[in-house]
């Protein structure tokens, strides 16, 4: 406690405050606007790190983390076009409330419950995370590998529309990541002594998300543009409120640990917490379908709160299972800091200040969006080739200040396309750049496991905590198999024909 | 013969609109409502919905014109009037157009000046008649 409230009065000092609210707004902009997500944001961010203080870049960026989560939900209500993939399932009752005149309500119920969602999350990562890194610390490399096994696998099967696609995305990831001379020969360097001190990953997190969506949209720049509803300032009644409160609960407990596990993400669990309000409507079962409360401030609050959970593994074990945080893993790393354990033993100062700010994040979200709702809305009218150009402009620059060779703006060209390649063979991007990040430690502790033991492959299982973790992965990769033998179980097998399912039931 | 308007749901649009209807009646030609946009942004004011159409549609109506409204996602606005004109051989292409201050003129070309110097058939530029003639 003592050490939050240090870590409090570091928050709110002018600078950090200055921080926190670029952040914060930043955020919400990324996430109004639909294929601009906080992934990209903070990668194209990156460079920045190079002159600023890291608990001040740390603060900026989970600003943008916790705004691009508010700001998907307002495209999704009056767009019906979500921002963010996590607010895929707000857009099903929020832009129906909006058709009938409730947009108002909608968006009210969404900023507040992402607020409730986020404060609440926030209090339990406080709680947890230093606990988690506890427990962490005593495990060896074995273990360690394992968890790290989990991760990769986790958000390669568990999201997106293939496994196939999955993996192919998560080979390419370690290929990058294997280029250099880590241990002592070069290895896919192709005799380029540019290449011989790897690849950064910034040049990396830049090309897939930030060239490869331009590309993408340069694609497809012209769409017939979308109907826009009108809306004032957010509100809700006290029916609304009545209505709203328990989902917000409800969805914080959906969210919270689906974030908090190594498979992480906001879409499932706002799918889950989706499905979950509309069985318990009660009397309002009937307006699912044409805009009913719940099923906007469930989502919402679920997606606020997954962010809040996808920390926990991030600080406390280094693992990171969403876009976003493996951005900023990037970024801890970019500053020498390896998250995990030893990150609370050795920068006590920094991880609270992080947390601390956490809270002045959300609120500050709550002010600015509450009022601003329409403002933000505005922003849908910029128009595509002027937001690209910035976009690539500050990927080139931030990609030419690695090293400041121009060798990394070729590799981003490269990667670009690449990033571009995917979007249109529908190759998810996650695993790709968590394979990349984790790829080095993931050596690091197959090396050091194997040091140990001499040699000797058994020792990868040696430890309790590693054959646990083995008999969830492969629990993992089998379920699909079962459920297949399993007669007369043809459930949706994917969460994105689950969600595909879905819409169709409700549109009837 | 047909009358062609470039529409949008603005009072610069409104007023082209209402001077083309009077041209369609008092020549009896058909009018064709055009509404453009480039669709290079998710969402433009200029781009009617589809509630603008259907009041527009009914206003047309019960001023006895024969009228069809078209809306298109084009490069370039100017120049999708002036095809969307010559293909349907319209006798008159009517626009709205709107003061214009230097600065903006230095930044960013004229459509109506692209569409005036473009056009096969004659062009009416209109006025909204709350913005007098500065």
């Amino acid at each position: 406690m003592d050490a939050l409230l240090t870590g409090l009065s570091l928050a709110v000092t002018p600078e950090n405050l200055l921080y926190a609210v670029l952040g914060v707004m930043l955020g919400t902009a990324v996430g109004v606007l639909p294929g601009i997500g906080p992934a990209m944001t903070v990668a194209l961010l990156l460079p920045v790190t190079y002159n600023v203080e890291p608990s001040a870049a740390l603060i900026l960026f989970a600003g943008i983390y916790y705004g691009g989560m508010y700001g998907g939900s307002t495209t999704s209500i009056l767009l019906n076009t979500p921002g963010e993939s996590s607010s895929v399932i707000t857009a099903l009752e929020g832009n129906k409330m909006a058709k009938t005149g409730r947009a108002a309500q909608a968006l009210a119920t969404a900023a507040i419950g992402s607020f409730v969602a986020g404060t609440i999350g926030t209090i339990l990562l406080v709680a947890l995370a230093p606990t988690v890194a506890e427990w962490v610390v005593v495990l060896g490399a074995p273990s360690y590998f394992a968890l790290m096994v989990l991760a990769l696998l986790a958000v390669t099967t568990v999201l997106g529309s293939s496994r196939l696609r999955g993996f192919i995305a998560l080979a390419l990831g370690l290929t990058i990541g294997l280029v250099g001379t880590a241990t002592g020969q070069p290895r896919l360097t192709f005799g380029n002594p540019l290449l011989a001190d790897g690849i950064d990953i910034v040049v990396v997190a830049v090309a897939i998300f930030a060239v490869g969506e331009a590309l993408w949209v340069a694609a497809h720049l012209r769409r017939r543009p979308l109907e826009i509803i009108p809306v004032g300032r957010p509100w809700m009644d006290r029916a609304d409120w009545g209505r709203s409160w328990k989902p917000w609960l409800r969805g914080t407990a959906w969210g919270f640990p689906f974030g908090a596990l190594p498979a992480g993400g906001a879409e499932m669990p706002t799918f889950l917490s989706y499905v979950t309000e509309r069985r318990l409507a009660g009397k309002h079962r009937d307006e699912f379908g044409k805009g009913a409360i719940e099923g906007v401030a469930g989502p919402e609050a679920a997606n606020n709160a997954s962010a809040a959970g996808t920390l926990v593994p991030l600080l406390a074990i280094g693992l990171p299972t969403t876009a976003t945080a493996a951005v900023i893993l990037a970024a801890m790393q970019g500053y020498g800091l390896q998250p995990g354990p030893q990150l609370f033993e050795a920068e006590p100062e920094l991880v609270w200040t992080l947390l601390a700010s956490l809270f002045v994040a959300n609120t500050l979200l709550l002010v600015i969006n509450l009022p601003l709702a329409p403002l933000w809305a505005r922003l849908l009218r910029t128009p595509r080739p002027y937001l690209y150009a910035g976009i690539l402009f500050f990927a080139v620059l931030g990609a030419y200040s690695v090293n400041f060779q121009w060798f990394d703006v070729a590799l981003l060209v490269l990667f670009g396309v690449l990033g571009f390649a995917m979007r249109r063979f529908g190759v998810p991007v996650l695993p790709l750049i968590v394979g990349v990040i984790l790829e080095p430690r993931l050596e690091e502790q197959l090396g050091q496991a194997l040091q140990l033991s001499r040699g000797d492959v058994s020792a990868l299982w040696s430890e309790p905590v590693a054959v646990i973790v083995y008999v969830v992965v492969a629990a993992l990769l089998l379920w699909p198999l079962v459920l297949r033998l399993i007669p007369g179980r043809q459930g949706p097998e994917r969460l994105a024909d689950a969600v595909d399912a879905l819409e169709e039931e409700v549109r009837r | 013969m047909t009358v062609v308007v470039g529409w949008t749901p603005d009072a610069r649009g409104h007023a082209a609109l209402v001077r083309s209807a009077r041209e369609a009646l008092a020549h009896r030609e058909d009018l064709l409502v055009v509404n453009a946009t480039t669709g290079t942004a998710a969402v433009d004011d200029r781009f009617a919905s589809s509630a603008d159409v259907s009041e527009v549609q009914a206003m047309l109506e019960s001023l006895g014109v024969e009228a069809q409204i078209r809306q298109a996602v084009a490069r370039d606005i100017a120049e999708e009037l002036v095809a969307i004109a010559d293909e349907v051989g319209a006798s008159l292409l009517v626009i709205g157009i709107r003061h214009r201050s230097p600065v903006g003129k230095l930044l960013l070309g004229s459509t109506a000046q692209r569409i005036l110097l473009g056009a096969q058939c004659p062009v009416l530029a209109v006025k909204a008649p709350d913005a007098p003639g500065r």
